[in-house]
């Protein structure tokens, strides 16, 4: 591959050690960055796996999401709580079981699901609270997924935004959202969703203002709060 | 963030034996967002989630025990709570987010740290970095010479004028809660008034915990027969901010006249500020405007404003003087 690679573009190939597929726990992938060439498209090359293979090579800086891609190292046992580096944990996730070995332990929830499962629908606004892009439900409760750690939530039910629904069986919320127009570029949206979800289940007041005060945990960049209070109140009167 | 070791445990005696080396986390909501911006750096995170400490229970004086495990959101919305220690409830629902209070804790809350700027800057109180009594003895204190608006005006030093951030603390400090620990050294209790420490010269200590003590519960006194408690808290947003003052009132007003009072404040002080000020100038007076006034110049009185927080002063005595007009309307 590193040969029929673009020159200009080899320094994006991964700079980690060559990796051994034995080395891996069986859910973690190693992301190659694939050529180039005018046959990407035909391969499957999509943005995603573009963007991914830039992230492996740590062309993209900030944060860099600790769960993808860790060293391979001995599974350590959680009888010997003493020792430093990793962790085992099994996420259940929208009532599926996900086996995690060799999760490094400032793996945050979020980032173990965007990255290490992959499921990208829960998003990274601030990293610390402070915008509910990254809300999930932890046993039917919504939580900011940014500042819990993934080893945390062994025997905990978690639920993302792929769990809610699906394209041709959308939650009500969902329906509501794109029924009422409840977003614009869509990057708040999941938390919006998973917010309003779990607002159904709580003893919110039944003014607008007290909707607001129950949704407040949720910023929106693009401004479709009013919309998504229409949303919101929607799926409340017919609940 | 540098990594460390993770241990659940599954008991408080097994909790305490893991405390040595390092922190206790519940709901995380202080601890994460400090561990990313290296301001906490714990060698091992001893998650105390599975400790049976989620109960609020009535006592048989009469008051409340509530578990340090308990979360915000579920404090607030307490039947027993919000019918008897409304500005409990009140103060919480007033904080952060829905989300954050489904994790938040009790005990955690107790335990919040400043958000003063300097301090969360991860490079603070280390070499070329702000300096921050708080992080690095020694160091000095940015925020004095800085950019200080959000910070306090009442139990400062020049060591320190950071603000005590929490809203439940207030009102527990209203409440004259009681804060039961257990550690290596066995159980006790520590009055609410003497949990949080001022600054003063040792910034770096702020509250009364010995190392490797666990908060396990906290317990509300009895009712008052016949007060009213409410809660004021006022910010640059309407949501999800903190105060830039607040203040919670627990009063009884009989023939006209103030029978109880206890009055705390928040956003202005370094921690969570009980005016004995304002009460000894509202005790046996009539319940009226120019009571009220006199009230909030004396719990001010002694405010030493910085340049970006003076208005922080008449701020906090047109709250509290709102916050008195409601306790006892």
């Amino acid at each position: 591959m590193a040969d029929t690679l673009d020159p200009h573009l080899k320094h994006l190939l991964p700079r980690s050690p060559q990796k051994t597929k034995e080395g891996l726990a069986p859910d973690q992938q190693s992301v190659d960055l694939e050529a180039l060439t005018e046959n990407s498209s035909k391969r499957g090359f999509s943005r995603r796996s573009f963007l991914s293979g830039l992230g492996a090579a740590g062309v993209l800086a900030g944060a860099a999401p600790l769960a993808a891609a860790a060293p391979a190292m001995e599974p350590s046992n959680q009888d010997q709580p003493e020792t430093a580096g990793t962790g085992n944990v099994t996420l259940r996730i929208n009532g599926k079981d996900y086996p995690l070995r060799n999760l490094d332990p400032r793996a945050t929830l979020l980032d173990t699901l965007r990255e290490r499962i992959h499921l990208t629908g829960t998003k990274k606004g601030c990293d610390h609270g402070q915008c509910g892009a990254c809300t999930v439900h932890v046993n039917g409760r919504r939580v900011n997924s940014c500042l819990s750690f993934a080893l945390m939530h062994e025997g905990d039910e978690i639920t993302t935004i792929e769990g809610l629904g699906q394209p041709g069986n959308l939650h009500p919320m969902q329906a509501a959202f794109v029924e009422h127009d409840g977003y614009q570029c869509g990057y708040c949206t999941s938390g919006q969703i998973m917010s309003a979800v779990a607002l159904l289940k709580e003893p919110i007041g039944q003014s607008d203002d007290e909707v607001k005060q129950a949704m407040s945990g949720n910023i929106c960049r693009c401004g479709a709060y009013t919309n998504i209070l229409t949303a919101v109140k929607q799926v409340r009167s017919r609940a | 963030m540098e990594t460390f070791s993770y241990v659940k445990a599954p008991s408080i005696d097994k909790a305490l034996a893991s405390a040595s080396q390092g922190k206790f986390i519940a709901g995380g909501t202080t601890l994460v967002d400090l561990m990313k911006l290296s301001v906490e750096t714990p060698k091992t995170l001893v998650d105390i989630n599975l400790l049976p400490l989620d109960k609020i229970e009535t006592l048989p004086t009469g008051g409340l025990r509530i578990g340090a495990m308990v979360r915000n959101s579920d404090l607030a919305w307490n039947a027993d709570v919000q019918k008897s220690y409304a500005v409990l409830s009140e103060a919480l629902l007033s904080g952060a987010s829905p989300q954050l209070r489904n994790m938040a804790t009790t005990g955690g809350n107790l335990l919040q740290r400043t958000r003063c700027a300097y301090f969360r800057e991860p490079g603070a109180g280390t070499p070329g970095g702000y300096g921050c009594n708080k992080r690095t003895p020694g160091t000095g204190c940015a925020a004095l010479e800085g950019f200080n608006r959000t910070h306090a005006v009442l139990g400062t030093s020049e060591h320190c004028i950071a603000t005590h951030p929490s809203d439940m603390c207030v009102a527990m400090a209203a409440l004259e809660a009681i804060i039961h620990v257990e550690g290596p050294k066995g159980k006790r209790t520590i009055a609410f008034a003497d949990f949080h420490k001022l600054p003063g010269d040792t910034p770096h200590i702020e509250n009364a915990l010995e190392p490797g003590e666990l908060i396990t519960y906290v317990d509300l006194p009895k009712p008052v027969e016949g007060a009213k408690s409410t809660y004021l808290k006022l910010r640059d947003r309407a949501s999800y901010e903190f105060a830039l003052a607040s203040a919670a009132v627990v009063a009884r007003v009989e023939g006209g006249h103030i029978r109880y009072i206890r009055v705390a404040m928040g956003g202005v002080g370094t921690k969570p500020w009980r005016s004995h000020e304002a009460e000894s100038a509202l005790m046996g007076k009539p319940a009226n405007a120019a009571t009220f006034k006199a009230a909030a110049e004396a719990a001010l009185a002694k405010a030493k404003p910085q340049k970006d927080n003076a208005f922080k002063v008449e701020l906090a005595r047109r709250c509290l003087v709102r916050s008195l007009k409601t306790a006892t309307a």
